[in-house]
């Protein structure tokens, strides 16, 4: 019979918990009952200010949260505990559920403090910690647009981590933020005094407006409107406002029950996260463990694993502090800070590199003598962190300075250096010996695998750059080579291709590779080729390179047939367009079906009468779809505001415009895309490599999505622009992914591989950071320009129709292996036994 | 050689068959073979028939070359055949037939038993 465990909170610790109890009770020893307050599963709140980016809660949900496979788990949300029945053993919910519990772990976390300001309960004013706050701010947000249009106004009370992630949060909704902080400086329990005059200069040209060393005195009603009184005498004119000056641990449920609670609050536990009550533990932000609350979530997952031990095993381990290291990207300004940063330890050094020019700011903290690192502060720039974080607390290979020093020989310390008992992932707990074990030890090969093995790197990512070091370390070199005959990764190749304007396969291999080429390289330099515009795809030497798809401009089916898809663009099509297509494919003999890309394909055709259809497809006015190549393929779109009540824009005739512009544009792998015309999303954009959702101020552009294997939502690039400005980014953002993408790398793996991810792409091709959108803009020009059906190009050259035989020998005879039989009213393949075959 | 008399089949032109080039054959009996030319302008020719999907297509393929050995890539799932021997290289097991192929009077002939 199994015992109850009762977890109060099903908040990012709360679910830690629950899967590290289900994941070490083999035995089945324990029932688990989670009562939570809010009304959905688990979710990342460490990310809550991307909820901005999609307003889509499901992005930010917890693997696993909702247990439905899992009988041992019962999940009741929406029903908070409102008491603790210590001697009972039972608690109470708000709906009057009564459950008994064996052990009872308290996770309830923190709420934001709200200091007492007169009119903090004002309607407007609202604190930031859960995605229903996000949601009531947005409402709001929307509703001051909505009634005096232009730029709104907001105030965030508190200038620490919270704030400005939540004046980002505000500036993403395009509203004006405001940040007021008490302190002389922002972040001030990160950031010293150097490093936060930096960061508010960098904050400033952000478009936030930054009050320091001022408080806020009230806040008063205008009509529907706020005016704040600030201490300094200011006086702002608000649409509403956010409070974030700090957080306090949710110990009331404990302190009602009798529990120990600290001075400062926070429910008292010992290191094995026990209270007074042996039943009774507590975890995460609520819990005051060695006399210190922790407000980051790594402490609370090694707390959630710590009392699963206890829970499971005889053996556990104890909580024995942890690093409050951080490191953030606040509107794309990057802040770390790590170690004593404060330089608080006694006899303590700093050691600083301030480039105002550059916008960057790096202190070192180090002991009297220089040999040992106690902690430090980046801003603008935080790269060394990654590796300066593991060495605090140890001694320095070298000299201090050098670590930081602006001209150093790339990133300063060598992951050689570290111990093996160095935490290289803090969010995980995982050492430099685990990872390397894992690499040497089981074999793994590349990142990915790291990742999976040990969990390094699958949180908050900043240690990803230091697995990458450690597995060139271990002499696991992760080779860009793109097959045994270039060295080079697709990338390089494509650059050595435009630089030098080499145009020839043979040219290329000659000079920068070995051998004669395969299956792999020939088609990836004939893609570069083609994206470099050097013709049709089967003149000359460019036809030997090319797929069997890509050679006969159709794709080859499991018989040797081929099947012929022509553009629909947007899925829009006549009529009489459709009865052409019909006639086509009576007269010979095909099999037809609807595509999942809005299109009709046309399968069972020998190569020989390929041109002959093409031939009547292209009289009608139509064209090849590209469907055989790694090419745009289709833009979809949903039928939008000309037809449906509910649409904001024409997605149709913008998904037509997109399907000609990009038309023929050879890439990595296919590219994908659709048009929805609001945001219910019939067209399914989220799911494409670009995709476009009209909103009733203009259109959301997001890149990187994927269906398929590995579906992937994509993210949003910009948002409400109007129509050129889309255009532009998307021929930015193709060209740029088209320059650096390896073979067959989709941009939704494309995107994932970049160091920076989505930010560097949108420095790169919103805020131009490389220079090189007017080239990307430049050479799209040159593709729209030079675009010719391949097809009709086929039709009107002899060369290349001789091609389109069966048997060179003997041209007019069909290929005697190729046979059909009926099925539902059609033809289908049937294998026939293949002579000549000897194994 | 074997000892049987070979039936030498005249296929077309020496000039159509350009460098890295496939062309498919029909053979009196009804079997199929795929003549290429590599770029140094040997010629080989295998049985069309791809021996892991049934469907008669290596002349289709892309040829080029691995580890220095001569090879087409099967259009149908990517596997490789030695020119010369016919031997899958994924899986020595498998191989196709290969059939001797020469120019006469500017003509590729195909020999077949
Ligand atoms: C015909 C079609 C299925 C259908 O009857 O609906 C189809 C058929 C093929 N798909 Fe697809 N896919 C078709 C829509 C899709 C979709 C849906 C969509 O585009 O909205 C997807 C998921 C969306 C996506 O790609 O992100 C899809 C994901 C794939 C994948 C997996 C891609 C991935 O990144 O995981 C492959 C494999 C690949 O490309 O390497 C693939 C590959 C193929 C190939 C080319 C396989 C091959 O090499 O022979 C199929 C041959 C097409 C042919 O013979 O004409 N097909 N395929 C659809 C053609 C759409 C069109 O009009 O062009
Ligand atoms: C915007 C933002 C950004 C952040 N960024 C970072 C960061 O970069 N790095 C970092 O380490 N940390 C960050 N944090 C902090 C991090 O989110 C918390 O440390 C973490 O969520 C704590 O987990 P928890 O389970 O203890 O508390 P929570 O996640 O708050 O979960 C507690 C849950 O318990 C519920 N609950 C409370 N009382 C009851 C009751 N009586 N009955 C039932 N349920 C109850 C609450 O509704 C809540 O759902 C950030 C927080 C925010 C808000
Ligand atoms: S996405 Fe919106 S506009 Fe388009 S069909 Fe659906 S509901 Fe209508
Ligand atoms: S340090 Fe955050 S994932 Fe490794």
């Amino acid at each position: 019979m199994p015992r109850t465990l009762v977890v109060v909170g099903n908040g990012m610790v709360g679910h830690r918990l629950v899967q590290a109890v289900r994941e070490r009770d083999q035995a089945g020893a324990w029932r688990v009952v989670v009562l939570a307050e809010e009304h959905r599963p688990a979710y990342d709140r460490v990310a809550l200010t991307s909820y901005v980016d999609g307003w889509d809660p499901a992005v930010l949900s917890l693997p696993d949260n909702t247990f439905d496979h899992d009988d041992a788990v019962s999940l009741h949300l929406g029903d908070p505990v409102t008491s603790i029945d210590r001697e009972a053993r039972e608690v109470v919910t708000a709906s009057g559920r009564h459950v008994d519990y064996d052990a009872l772990v308290l996770a309830t976390g923190s709420r934001p403090f709200v200091p007492p300001v007169p009119g903090r309960e004002l309607d407007g004013c609202f604190v930031y910690r859960t995605i229903d706050d996000l949601d009531a701010i947005r409402e709001r947000a929307t509703q001051a647009v909505a009634a005096r249009g232009g730029r709104r106004s907001a105030m965030v009370l508190g200038g620490g981590l919270l704030g400005l992630e939540a004046a980002k949060a505000l500036r993403d909704m395009g509203l004006s933020p405001h940040v007021v902080e008490l302190a002389p400086r922002l972040m001030p329990l990160q950031v010293d005094d150097g490093g936060g005059g930096l960061l508010r200069g960098l904050i400033e040209d952000l478009d936030v407006t930054v009050h320091t060393g001022t408080s806020t005195e009230k806040i008063v009603p205008d009509g529907d409107r706020l005016i704040a009184r600030l201490s300094n005498g200011v006086e702002l004119d608000l649409d509403l406002v956010v409070f974030s000056a700090g957080i306090r641990p949710r110990d009331d449920l404990a302190r009602d029950a009798g529990l120990e609670v600290g001075e400062r609050g926070g429910i008292v536990v010992d290191s094995n996260c026990r209270t007074g009550d042996p039943d009774v533990y507590a975890i995460g932000e609520c819990a005051r463990v060695g006399d210190m609350v922790y407000g980051l979530v790594a402490p609370g997952y090694a707390m959630a694993d710590v009392v699963a031990g206890a829970l499971t095993d005889s053996h556990a381990d104890e909580f024995t502090g942890a690093d409050m290291s951080t490191k953030l990207k606040l509107l794309g300004v990057d802040v770390a800070s790590f170690g004593d940063a404060h330089a608080a330890t006694e006899g303590a050094r700093e050691i600083v590199f301030a480039d105002a020019l550059a916008g960057t700011y790096k202190k070192l903290v180090v002991s009297s003598g220089g040999e040992t690192l106690l902690g430090g502060v980046l801003v603008g720039d935080a790269t060394p962190y990654a590796s300066l974080r593991p060495m605090v607390g140890r001694a320095l290979p070298g000299e201090p300075a050098k670590l930081i020093a602006p001209v150093s020989d790339g990133g300063g310390v060598g992951v050689d250096a570290l111990p093996d008992d160095a935490q290289i992932c803090s969010c995980n707990a995982v050492t430099k010996g685990t990872i390397r074990k894992s690499i040497v030890e089981d074999g793994c090969a590349d990142v990915a695998a790291v990742k999976k093995c040990t969990k390094a790197g699958t949180s908050c990512g900043s240690c990803v750059p230091v697995l990458k070091q450690l597995l060139n370390a271990c002499g696991v070199e992760q080779s860009k080579a793109l097959c045994e005959h270039f060295s080079h990764s697709r990338a390089e190749l494509f650059e050595i291709a435009r630089v030098t304007g080499i145009a020839s396969f043979g040219e290329l291999i000659t000079k920068h590779g070995t051998g004669r080429g395969c299956d792999i390289c020939k088609p990836a330099v004939a893609s570069i080729l083609a994206s470099l515009g050097n013709g049709h795809i089967l003149d000359g030497e460019q036809a030997t390179l090319q797929d069997t798809n890509d050679k006969f401009l159709a794709n080859l089916q499991r018989n040797g047939t081929y099947s012929v898809v022509p553009r629909v663009p947007g899925g829009e099509i006549t009529p009489d367009k459709l009865m052409v297509i019909a006639e086509v494919a009576r007269d010979y003999g095909l099999y037809t079906k609807i595509t999942g890309g809005q299109r009709i394909d046309l399968f069972g055709a020998p190569v020989e009468d390929l041109p002959a259809i093409w031939k009547r497809l292209v009289e009608a006015g139509f064209e090849s779809g590209h469907a055989y190549g790694k090419a745009l393929r289709t833009v979809k779109s949903c039928v939008g505001s000309t037809w449906c009540r509910y649409g904001v824009q024409d997605s149709v005739g913008l998904a037509i415009e997109l399907e000609l512009r990009y038309r023929g544009l050879r890439s990595p792998h296919k590219l994908k895309s659709a048009v929805s015309g609001c945001a219910r999303e019939c067209a399914e954009a989220r799911g494409k490599d670009f995709g476009v959702i009209a909103t009733e101020n203009g259109w959301n552009l997001y890149v990187g999505g994927n269906g398929g294997m590995m579906p992937r939502h994509a993210d949003l690039l910009v948002s409400e622009v109007d129509k050129d400005t889309l255009i532009r980014t998307i021929d930015r953002f193709l060209m740029f992914y088209i320059r650096t993408a390896d073979r067959l790398q989709r941009t939704s793996t494309w995107l994932e591989s970049l160091d920076g991810g989505l930010d560097h792409v949108r420095d790169v091709v919103v805020e131009d950071s490389l220079g090189i959108c007017d080239e990307l803009e430049r050479q799209m020009a040159q593709h729209i320009q030079d675009y010719t059906d391949e097809w009709a190009a086929v039709l009107d050259d002899p060369v290349k129709l001789a091609k389109f035989t069966s048997f060179v020998n003997a041209p007019g005879t069909p290929d005697p292996t190729i046979s059909f039989r009926p099925e539902r009213g059609q033809k289908v393949p049937v294998m026939l036994g293949t002579p000549g075959v000897r194994t | 050689m074997t000892s049987i008399d070979i039936a030498w089949l005249p296929v077309c032109r020496d000039e159509v068959l350009a460098p890295e080039h496939g062309v498919a054959v029909l053979l009196p009996g009804g079997e199929q073979a795929a003549v290429f030319r590599t770029h140094d302008g040997d010629l080989h020719a295998l049985s069309n028939v791809d021996p892991f999907s049934g469907a008669a297509v290596l002349a289709r393929g892309i040829v080029g070359d691995l580890a220095g050995v001569p090879m087409v890539a099967s259009p149908m799932h990517k596997q490789h055949f030695d020119l010369r021997t016919g031997v899958c290289l994924e899986d020595p097991e498998v191989s196709v037939r290969v059939y001797p192929v020469r120019i006469e009077g500017g003509m590729i002939m195909v020999g077949s038993p």
